[in-house]
């Protein structure tokens, strides 16, 4: 009993530590809870992990065939573009050693780096990178990538450099050539064995079991520590929480606060944030979202902090707009708190928006997604008490990227929206009007005008302003009752270091060590 | 023979039909494959796309007929998510789920003939009603709730084993074994309730009958006239639940392997349907359906062929 | 030796049919006092009080929102009951109707209706559960048409069974004789003749239906959040196992009582039927 007590004790002070260093951190460019030295000692090259993932790699292991956040999280091992983005969200040479860009920014120019290897053994040469980008605009399953491999006009090589022109200029571009794996030229099995040039080499994989990869010796960059990596999965929430008791999994993400509250006194626990953007999103085509005084008065009404206190005892970040903190230079922190809780304003407006009595509204969730479903549990009691008869309907996750997403067919869903690039467009771009992505019929002229502005402006600073104004009227009017940006808790084992957090959807695992 | 024939036809129709009605399932459930594997980041122009690209646009008999020409002709098709043959996936999973069933079957005949035997035996003494009773409790339990407390107390409290860490029988069979036993408790428990309750009651109906007094006349004792004139005729009704049982456990162990993290049929279903990989899913209800209805029909045999009476009607 | 235990045997049924009656009866009135009050609010959150353990205020504990678990069990328990109820009687009525009609009259349409049940039997129940949902919709009412379809078949089989066992006897043909019609065989003949079949059946059904409410929660195909149910409850308690036991716990047992109280009485009635 007394030893239980002290776990507790020792659990609770560790996860007020880490509040308290989340708080601090707030301000530093991304969510790098930089995890280095969390145990001081030295380095140890070797030795094998096991990393706990929450769902299957529900994909073919084709780089260019995968779409799944949760296949890239784990596939970021395997392959590599020409440049890779780093942990502090910078896209950095990878297979090609340097690269520039004309100032008319159609020309990309990249040198190709000497000696990359293959898994196979086989040497990077520009044939392959050519062959790469040409398999990938003609076979890839990720649209937008696609869309921006046909603003291509031509791509050439020339001994170790690559030269690339657009028709027109694309801001975002680097960030879609590091979506490019580079795969050796004619290699017909990468569904089933994948060959890239990552710091880790592929070994096997069993469907909703696991995936198994080794060390690249011959990585061009720093090897990775580890021998091997196997990526288990489980499915289920309990079991993976069994495993972590049992000590099976030594690195695991993606955990709620409730789960690594019972963590035993082996791991540590990290947090970051998800990189997702949570809402209540609402149909703003139908009738009474289609009234901005109403969805001003559901911001008023829901208090935000009482969500983080309920679901995840207070973790995650407030946010106001469909940017997350992570996105530091657009995200505007003065954005998060422009509605604050008042459930007597929002009575007010909803008075004046004639719905005085209140109405009843349904909340479609995808069942799958425990956050949301407990998020939206939340947001019917806080609509409850402005008169608001809020209802929820769980619905398988097809269905609703069927029904609601690709519908459009509902009046307001608890999801969040992360970005597939670093780049504000992947997160704003969706809401204008004639965006196929506008699931919520957002409508407004000058946030149309404003984004239509920033994507052709070269200049950065400019561009930034313009991206930061779109942002502002996505909470001025009320587009979606904005609300988090989660907590990412990530339980790593004591004798385990080195785990670095990303602003995109990835685990990497090359910097990972164990330490005496 | 005729009834052999007749039943074969039966067994055919049920998978014609059974297979249709599950193609056409997909048709009413809305979201298909294209916009499963798309997610949150296409637009509905490339949903369409891509449902083109995988024939998903075509009308549901065309669809059909076609899954059915290359199924008849061995070719289960490729699985939309996973991008692997059918065959290869169902491979991989079958012998795990019938593993579980095998094992929870075996379960069930070790643990229950010797506590049936035993409380009919005992017939209204004490051993005989705390077998009642808890025969009673036992069936109450949801297996849902069996498998949560098994996997706290044997997992998290006494570590016997680790849920979620399942090990494959090609690895360490002994590990596979041991862990695979506490599912297939679950699925096991309340049948071996059903089971020790039934043959209870069968075997005492038996008793009952003249010829078992003729045996008693003969010097037989209570207990050897039990095990060998009472037993044979009371397992008639037994063999028939059990043969049901069978069929019942595989779709029991969609629930169980879910619980438990193994990674068998059940759990393939699952996720197949949720990403309306319709191929993988079609094969995977065709071999229930035929499970369930070639069990019943080797059942239907089994039960003639004990019992005479039925035989001659 | 040879003597039949005709005393024990006696007084086990009422043991049986008392502890079930006693069981049933304080379970529902939990439900009904449940419905009208419970101690607190079902839906009440309370971030204070997140997984507190049994205490003399709680005497269950609370859940992940610090909602009262005594008096969620109390509204789940109802829910479940009414879907268990509804159900059973779905697959009774319809399982009567069938088995009657195919018992009885044999044929063409016997077979075709046994096929059909077959069919139902051997088809994935998440499938179909998922085809009644994108057919008619959410709600506690689509958990209890699609439990009512599935419990059909096995309604029908022991109905028609029946049905076919008693036409063929004796009493049926002298009714025949006295020029009754085929329904009024059906219906005042045979069918009271059926009730010993059926009441096991009704039983059984009853804990299956109580069973097949929690595995389809658990498969999140059930009763909406916030709501309550049992099922529900218990595939949610099974997440915050480790943290909250008494969560899962609580919850399984008021399943094993409900559950155990009826077929106790099921067995308790069927023995003195038997008498």
């Amino acid at each position: 009993m007394f030893k239980k007590r002290m776990l507790t004790l020792f659990l609770l002070l560790t996860l007020v530590a880490l509040a308290l260093c989340a708080c601090g951190d707030s301000t530093q460019p991304g969510n790098q809870d930089d995890s280095e030295d969390h145990s001081s000692g030295e380095i140890v090259y070797g030795g094998e992990i096991v990393v706990g993932i929450a769902q299957d790699l529900e994909d073919s292991l084709d780089p260019y065939q995968m779409v799944a956040a949760g296949t890239r999280e784990v596939l970021f091992n395997l392959f590599e573009g020409l440049v890779k983005p780093n942990s502090a969200g910078d896209y950095v040479p990878a297979v090609a050693s340097d690269y520039s860009i004309s100032d008319d920014r159609l020309t990309y120019t990249f040198t190709l780096r000497d000696g990359v290897l293959f898994h196979n053994g086989e040497t990077v040469t520009a044939d392959d990178v050519l062959y790469s980008f040409e398999t990938c605009a003609s076979t890839t399953i990720d649209l937008s990538l696609q869309a921006a491999l046909d603003g291509i006009q031509d791509i050439s090589a020339e001994g170790n450099t690559v030269t690339i022109t657009l028709t027109e200029p694309n801001n975002d571009f680097i960030s879609y050539v590091a979506g490019v794996y580079i795969i050796p030229q004619d290699y017909a099995d990468q569904a089933t064995n994948p060959v890239g040039t990552g710091p880790f080499h592929f070994v096997s994989r069993s469907i909703q079991e696991e995936l198994v990869m080794e060390k690249f010796e011959d990585y061009w960059g720093q090897a990775a520590y580890l021998d091997k990596v196997t990526f288990k999965i489980y499915e289920d929430a309990n079991a993976k929480m069994s495993a972590l008791g049992a000590g099976a999994i030594d690195i695991t993400s993606h955990l709620t606060v409730d789960q690594a509250d019972v963590l035993s006194s082996e791991y540590t626990v990290l947090e970051g944030t998800m990189n997702l953007v949570q809402a209540l999103y609402l149909n703003n085509a139908v009738a009474p979202f289609d009234n901005v005084l109403v969805r001003q008065a559901m911001c008023y009404a829901v208090n935000v902090q009482e969500i983080l206190d309920l679901t995840a005892n207070g973790h995650g970040t407030k946010v106001g707009t469909s940017i997350y903190p992570a996105f530091t230079k657009y995200f505007d922190a003065t954005l998060s708190d422009y509605y604050t809780y008042d459930p007597d304003k929002a009575r007010d407006l909803l008075e004046e928006a004639g719905y005085g009595d209140g109405f009843s509204m349904t909340i479609t969730v995808p069942s799958n997604y425990t956050p949301h479903v407990n998020t939206a549990e939340v947001l019917v009691e806080q609509l409850a008490a402005v008169g608001i008869d809020a209802s929820i309907s769980t619905i398988e996750w097809d269905t609703w990227l069927n029904d609601v997403y690709n519908g459009r067919n509902f009046e307001s869903t608890v999801i969040g929206f992360d970005a597939a690039t670093l780049t504000a467009g992947a997160l704003l771009d969706r809401w204008v009007s004639t965006n196929g992505k506008n699931m919520i019929n957002f409508n407004n002229a000058d946030y149309d005008s404003l984004i239509a502005q920033a994507e052709t402006t070269t200049d950065d600073d400019a561009q930034t302003e313009l991206y930061k104004q779109a942002a502002r009227i996505l909470t001025e009017q009320a587009a979606n009752v904005y609300i988090q940006d989660m907590a990412d808790l990530v339980a790593i084992k004591n004798n385990l270091t080195g785990y670095q957090f990303y602003p995109l959807y990835v685990m990497d695992m090359s910097t990972v060590h164990y330490v005496q | 023979m005729k009834y052999i024939v007749k039943k074969l036809i039966t067994l055919i129709i049920t998978l014609f039909v059974v297979s249709f009605l599950a193609f056409l399932a997909f048709q009413v459930i809305s979201g298909d494959a294209a916009t499963s594997m798309l997610g949150t980041n296409a637009t509905p122009e490339q949903v369409a796309q891509l449902r083109a690209e995988l024939g998903l646009d075509r009308p549901v008999l065309v669809q059909y007929g076609d899954w059915l020409g290359s199924f008849l002709q061995g070719d289960m098709g490729t699985s939309y998510t996973y991008n692997i043959p059918v065959r290869e996936l169902i491979a991989q999973r079958l012998p795990v789920t019938a593993l579980l069933t095998l094992m929870s079957f075996i379960l069930i005949l070790v643990v229950s003939f010797p506590l049936g035997l035993l409380a009919a035996e005992q017939e209204g003494r004490l051993l005989d009603r705390s077998l009642t009773i808890s025969n009673q409790i036992i069936m109450s339990i949801p297996p849902i709730f069996v498998g949560i407390l098994l996997s706290f107390v044997f997992g998290e409290v006494l570590r016997v084993f680790v849920p979620g860490n399942f090990v494959s029988y090609k690895e360490d069979l002994p590990a596979f074994l041991l862990y695979m036993l506490f599912p297939a408790i679950s699925i096991a428990l309340p049948r071996i309730a059903m089971t020790v309750k039934m043959l209870r009651s069968s075997v005492l109906n038996e008793m009952g009958k003249n010829y078992i007094y003729t045996a008693y006349s003969r010097g037989h004792s209570r207990s050897s006239a039990l095990v060998s004139h009472a037993l044979p005729n009371a397992m008639i009704p037994v063999v028939a639940f059990l043969a049901v049982s069978i069929a019942e456990m595989a779709a029991a162990s969609i629930i169980v392997e879910q619980i438990f993290s193994v990674p068998g049929i059940g759990r393939l279903l699952l996720a197949s349907i949720s990403n309306r990989d319709v191929p993988v899913v079609q094969a995977i209800v065709v071999i229930l359906a035929f499970w369930v209805v070639a069990v019943n029909f080797i059942a239907d045999i089994l039960y003639q062929y004990m019992d005479p009476r039925v035989r001659l009607s | 030796m040879k003597k039949i235990n005709t005393e024990p045997l006696f007084k086990r049924q009422n043991y049986f049919l008392r502890i079930g009656a006693v069981i049933t009866v304080v379970m529902l009135l939990m439900i009904v006092v449940g419905y009208f009050w419970t101690p607190y609010s079902t839906t009440q959150m309370n971030a204070d009080l997140k997984f507190a353990g049994p205490s003399l205020a709680h005497p269950f504990g609370t859940d992940n929102f610090g909602r009262d678990i005594f008096s969620r069990v109390t509204e789940g328990a109802g829910t479940t009951f009414f879907i268990a109820v509804c159900v059973v009687l779905i697959g009774c009525i319809g399982g009567t109707i069938i088995g009657s009609l195919t018992g009885y009259f044999g044929g063409a349409a016997d077979t075709i209706l046994m096929h059909i049940c077959d069919a139902i039997t051997a088809f994935p129940s998440i499938l179909m559960a998922l085809v009644i949902i994108a057919a008619f919709g959410g709600g506690k009412y689509r958990i209890i048409l699609i439990l009512g379809i599935l419990f059909i078949p096995s309604f029908a089989r022991v109905v028609r069974g029946e049905f076919v066992r008693q036409k063929n006897l004796n009493y049926i043909y002298s009714a025949r004789l006295m020029g009754a019609g085929h329904f009024r065989i059906m219906f005042r003949h045979i069918l009271p003749n059926t009730i010993p079949v059926l009441l096991p059946a009704i039983s059984i059904g009853f804990n299956n239906a109580v069973l097949a409410e929690a595995s389809m929660s658990y498969l999140s195909i059930g009763v909406q959040p916030p709501d309550a149910s049992l099922g529900r409850m218990l595939s949610e308690a099974q997440v915050y196992l480790g943290k909250a036991p008494w969560y899962a716990i609580f919850t399984g047992l008021v399943i094993v009582l409900l559950i155990l109280g009826f077929s106790l009485l099921g067995e308790g009635l069927q023995q003195k039927n038997r008498r």
